[in-house]
């Protein structure tokens, strides 16, 4: 890490005979790494299928600016962390948090410096979204079926690199499905619970 | 159309992606049904669904289509369908950059965002901001204010991020809505909270005053949510760096409270900004080191990470401060995440003790197979680090390092592994021959140009002087028949030094030289052919001067001199003693392991500081004739900080006088200085010939003035001079906010802290790789010995560092690094004494109650010798 280079003490001489010398000891600050306090958190969130194909990628700024360049980070990242369920790992000099189920892998990337369980956060709200939203059956074919579903909950998590929300009972209220896709018998009784807390809890505010 | 929702599609078991073969025209031709009326909401969901689909899998939309597809798609929000409606909204955004005259949906967006319904004002605030500019907000503004103070958490929400991304292109007009934010950032609801600090932190980040007060009332009142407390430490931490305020602060203690948060998320950036704040001191550390070290357990890999990721970092500065950790970190030496057990490795590298090297090496080459290359390079660091540390283990090292050079592995990796070996061979003779072997097999198969050519660099260095040269030559060569040009080229100049140091060598080496001389690129054949004219004379000097130690002058400047030389062309054969030396950092020598960078290639030739200086100094007019610039200082300081002026002195010297630029800011800002000249008094024979004065010098804007001083002629060895230094100028008061000078002016004088020039100023640094050549090169026509004592120094570590900071002359042959345990050493200095001429010294310390010192110099000049004894006695 750049930031804890060490630094040579500089020692200067005053002039003059060098048995009369004084040694001057003075050591430069070094300009400490301090994280600039923003709300752009997320660079990017990434789900791939087992062949590391994408089938979503959202990038909230330059790091990657082509598709090309994209395409091969994802390669990368993919190929460093499907073989291991570690969560994890500092890729390109990138934060990389990640989860995966049956056939699919969730990635949340931010830079190095960048508070580890803040990302966690982002990737555990748009696992468990999802989970609600797809009953439990978190799998390639079932988020393909549902894709409007991702890309509505993703819009809830993060915009712009800010984190938006981080509870998933808000964002699968938000992102708000349609009744008929989730038939109440399938609701587990908690869901149902949490939903008719927060149908009160609007009634009230509205 | 492929109806991929279908219930029995569903059923079919097919893995395939139905989003697989999507045409995007076909899309676009599908998409002409959202001007069909009914609108069927089903069909136009897929419909923009494949669509967002296609912009996500980075297919590229022309204008035109995309204009075409967004138009068809206004007319979608007739349909009451909410999941429609919302994917309108993010059609509009993922459009907006990409289809022209996105504006139109305007009023749709501004009616659903004031609207009953709740679900569709945060998105269609956050739409509508993508596609607003400044004077657009000003037009929804009324609209936005109400929206940040709205009750519905995911209104407040949406407004006040798109307000901070709007703050970049119209910072005037929301900066106006600091109020509502305020009022926002006392909502209950968390994530609302931490959008409106993070809003107000951007609004008020460049105003110091402002973020304190804003900084005292949150950490007073505190806060709900995790987020928002991380955010404020980042604030709090950032202030205190900026103010360089002592932990002493309220600031320190508000991070330090954050410690026993309930979220685990708060206490750890609170640990994290503790650890990275400068000049902490082990007790400040250690509560923040006592919760890093319970996070070590947790069952969550991503807080076992960043704790002994933070770990690592402490252990850098404070090893003694993790030592207490060293049990917790042995546990995860195992963990099933490798970058964790990576980490946890080398930071008990940095704390551990000798005798668990072995044992942690062991550990680490069972996976090191398995980790990222990011990882790898911080283990080599590690290595490199514990080299220095306990130097008695370089042969565990080199060996491990010699296995993870053989594996695969990217650019920078191997460039770390190359990097550490090496610096272990300088650290450690005894290991220079394994080292080498290791390297000579390293580049027989090496993809990397600028690896390969450094290696052949280095063996061409170290190689004569192993007592079997003849078995490097063989590696050599057979990169001369293999490789590319550079490494050829490369090849040629380290076979080259063979010959010239080892005679029973030369026969062969010409032999091998011949046969270069026939190679089909330029540069190899005009090195072979150079080398070999110039190994037939078999004469030391010439071998010395031209294949040994090379040009020191600086190519920027000779090729400005060679210029120069063709545009007058005269009878004069050129002198190279005209020619600028170079100046940039030498590395060869250094005694610290340089971290390993993670920036590119080798940059490409950049003037140094002295050609700038060369160059700004040759425009000004009274100091032309003076020659090539010799020499230039480092700035000194002659002002104390936080005076009202500051000012610091760059020393130039050229061949018969001296340019002091002084660098001066006025940080008075109802004073506008003119005239400005440091007058100069001289304590020896130095003569003051000119002044050349800063003509303005308003507040806060840097100037220079000059003093150009005449050195003595009469007696060259004349080199210290010590010259009291008064600022002079003219003062016109003006109006602090206008800067509107007065018409009256006064003169006013300014005492400075005084001048030394020391001997340093008159030597140049030259690095002399191989010093005993160039040593017999010089010959000891002008030698001069004298023995002193040094009373004062105790050690022979602090008699060198004197010495070389002294004279400013250049350490060669690493003679600046004293073996432990030893009572007498040998320093080699080179340098180029002003006026062209190289000078050479060896000092002989022997330690005994304080430190004798025995020094010879040589010089091809006289005067050099006389004026460094002279300063030295």
């Amino acid at each position: 890490d750049e930031e804890y280079q060490d630094v040579p003490n500089v020692i200067t001489w005053q002039a003059g005979k060098m048995d009369s010398l004084v040694l001057v000891k003075r050591s430069i600050r070094v300009r400490f790494y301090v994280a600039e306090p923003t709300l752009y958190t997320v660079k990017a969130v990434l789900i791939l299928d087992n062949d590391g194909e994408r089938l979503y990628a959202k990038y909230y700024d330059d790091t990657y600016p082509t598709v090309k360049e994209q395409k091969a980070f994802e390669k990368n990242i993919f190929n460093k962390t499907h073989r291991t369920d570690s969560e994890i790992a500092l890729l390109e000099g990138l934060t990389v948090v990640y989860k995966s189920n049956i056939d699919l892998y969730f990635y949340v990337i931010g830079s190095s410096h960048e508070n580890e369980l803040m990302l966690m956060s982002v990737l555990n709200c748009l696992f468990d979204s999802l989970s609600q939203m797809l009953r439990k059956n978190v799998e390639r074919r079932a988020l393909l079926e549902n894709m409007e579903g991702l890309f509505l909950a993703v819009d809830e998590i993060v915009d712009g690199g800010v984190i938006l929300e981080s509870d998933p009972q808000q964002v699968v209220y938000r992102v708000a499905l349609r009744g008929d896709d989730v038939p109440l018998t399938e609701q587990t009784v908690s869901q149902v619970l949490q939903s008719a807390k927060e149908q009160i809890k609007w009634s009230l505010l509205r | 159309m492929i109806k991929k929702f279908d219930k029995k599609d569903e059923e079919s078991g097919s893995g395939s992606n139905p989003f697989q073969h999507l045409e995007k025209s076909a899309v676009l031709q599908e998409a002409r049904i959202f001007n069909e009326t009914p609108i069927n909401p089903r069909r136009c969901l897929h419909i923009l669904t494949k669509i967002i689909y296609l912009l996500n899998q980075g297919e590229h939309f022309g204008t035109t289509e995309a204009t075409e597809a967004f138009f068809a798609m206004t007319r979608l929000f007739q349909s009451n369908d909410q999941t429609l409606r919302r994917m309108c909204y993010l059609t509009i955004k993922e459009m907006a950059n990409i289809s022209e005259d996105v504006i139109i949906v305007t009023s749709s967006l501004t009616k659903d965002m004031t609207g009953k319904e709740d679900v569709y004002r945060g998105p269609a605030i956050r739409a509508l901001c993508r596609i607003t500019d400044t004077t657009m907000l000003q037009a929804i503004e009324r609209y936005m204010k109400q929206a940040i103070v709205d009750k519905v958490p995911s209104v407040s929400s949406s407004a006040l991020v798109s307000s901070l991304h709007m703050v970049k292109m119209s910072y005037d007009v929301v900066k106006r809505w600091v109020n509502e934010a305020q009022e926002a950032a006392s909502s209950d609801n968390i994530m609302v909270q931490y959008h409106a600090l993070g809003l107000l932190y951007h609004l008020r980040k460049n105003d110091r005053l402002a973020v304190t007060k804003m900084l005292n009332k949150f950490t007073k009142s505190g806060l709900k949510s995790p987020f928002a407390y991380c955010m404020l430490i980042r604030i709090a931490s950032k202030l205190l760096e900026e103010t360089e305020g002592g932990h002493d602060s309220p600031l320190f203690d508000f991070i330090e409270s954050c410690l026993r948060n309930k979220h685990e998320m708060v206490v750890y950036e609170a640990a994290s900004a503790i650890v990275h704040m400068p000049n902490c001191t082990a007790r400040e550390l250690a509560p923040a080191v006592s919760v890093l070290q319970l996070f070590c357990s947790s069952p969550k890999a991503a807080l076992r990470y960043a704790a002994v990721r933070t770990l690592n970092k402490v252990a850098m500065k404070h090893p003694s401060a993790v030592t207490a950790c060293n049990l917790d970190l042995e546990n995860l030496i195992t963990d099933s995440n490798r970058s964790i057990a990576t980490l946890a490795i080398t930071t008990l590298l940095k704390t551990g003790s000798e005798s668990s090297v072995d044992r942690l090496m062991k550990q680490i080459s069972s996976f090191v197979s398995e980790i990222s290359d990011e990882f790898k390079v911080v283990v080599v660091q590690a290595i490199s680090a514990l080299c220095q540390k306990y130097p008695r283990k370089h042969s565990v090292m080199m060996n491990f390092l010699s296995n993870m050079l053989r594996d695969d592995g990217g650019f920078e990796y191997k460039r770390a592994i190359v990097d550490c070996i090496i610096s272990i061979i300088e650290e450690n003779p005894e290991s220079k021959e394994t080292g080498l072997a290791h390297l000579c097999e390293f580049i027989e198969d090496c993809e990397h140009t600028v690896l390969a050519t450094k290696i052949l660099h280095l063996l061409g260095k170290e190689g004569p002087r192993t007592p079997s040269p003849s078995k490097y030559i063989r590696f050599i060569f057979n990169r001369v028949v293999l490789e590319s040009e550079a490494v050829r080229a490369a090849a040629v100049s380290a076979l080259a030094k063979f010959g010239a140091q080892n005679d029973d060598l030369l026969p062969s080496v010409l032999v091998l030289m011949q046969r270069c001389m026939m190679d089909s690129d330029d540069e190899v054949r005009d090195r072979a052919t150079f080398y070999m004219n110039v190994l037939q004379q078999k004469q030391k000097a010439l071998n010395a001067a031209y294949i040994f130690n090379g040009l020191s002058v600086s190519v920027p400047g000779l090729e400005k001199s060679l210029h120069q030389y063709t545009l007058e062309p005269s009878e004069k054969p050129f002198d190279m003693k005209t020619v600028p030396l170079a100046t940039a950092v030498i590395t060869e020598q250094k005694t610290e392991i340089a971290p390993v960078a993670t920036s590119k290639l080798p940059e490409k030739l950049a003037p140094s500081r002295q050609d700038i200086y060369q160059e700004q100094l040759a425009a000004i007019p009274e100091f032309q004739g003076l020659g090539p610039l010799f020499k230039s200082s480092e700035p000194v300081q002659l002002t104390e900080a936080e005076t009202e002026y500051v000012v610091r002195c760059i020393k130039h010297t050229f061949s018969n006088h001296m340019v002091f630029q002084f660098d001066c800011t006025n940080t008075l800002n109802d004073q506008l200085l003119q005239k400005v000249v440091v007058q100069m008094e001289p304590s020896e024979a130095y003569e003051v010939a000119r002044y050349v004065p800063a003509p303005s010098l308003p507040y806060s804007q840097p100037g220079s003035c000059y003093s150009l001083v005449r050195l003595p002629d009469d007696d060259p060895t004349a080199v210290s001079c010590t010259f009291s230094c008064t600022m002079k100028y003219l003062v016109r008061d003006c109006d602090p906010n206008t800067g509107e000078p007065d018409d009256d002016g006064y003169d006013d004088e300014y005492v400075l802290e005084d001048l030394e020039v020391t001997v340093a100023d008159h030597i140049q640094k030259v690095l002399k790789p191989n010093f005993g050549a160039a040593w017999e090169e010089v010959g000891d026509e002008f030698e001069k010995e004298e023995t002193f004592a040094l009373s004062s120094v105790r050690t022979l570590e602090e008699a060198v560092s004197n010495i070389v900071s002294f004279l400013g002359m250049q350490p060669c042959e690493r003679s600046d690094k004293v073996p432990e345990n030893k009572n007498s050493h040998v320093l080699f200095l080179a340098g180029v004494f002003r006026g062209g001429h190289d000078v050479l010294l060896r000092a002989r310390l022997a330690l005994a109650d304080g430190v004798t010192m025995q020094v010879t110099v040589r010089s091809s000049e006289e005067t050099a010798v006389d004026v460094i004894l002279a300063s030295v006695g």
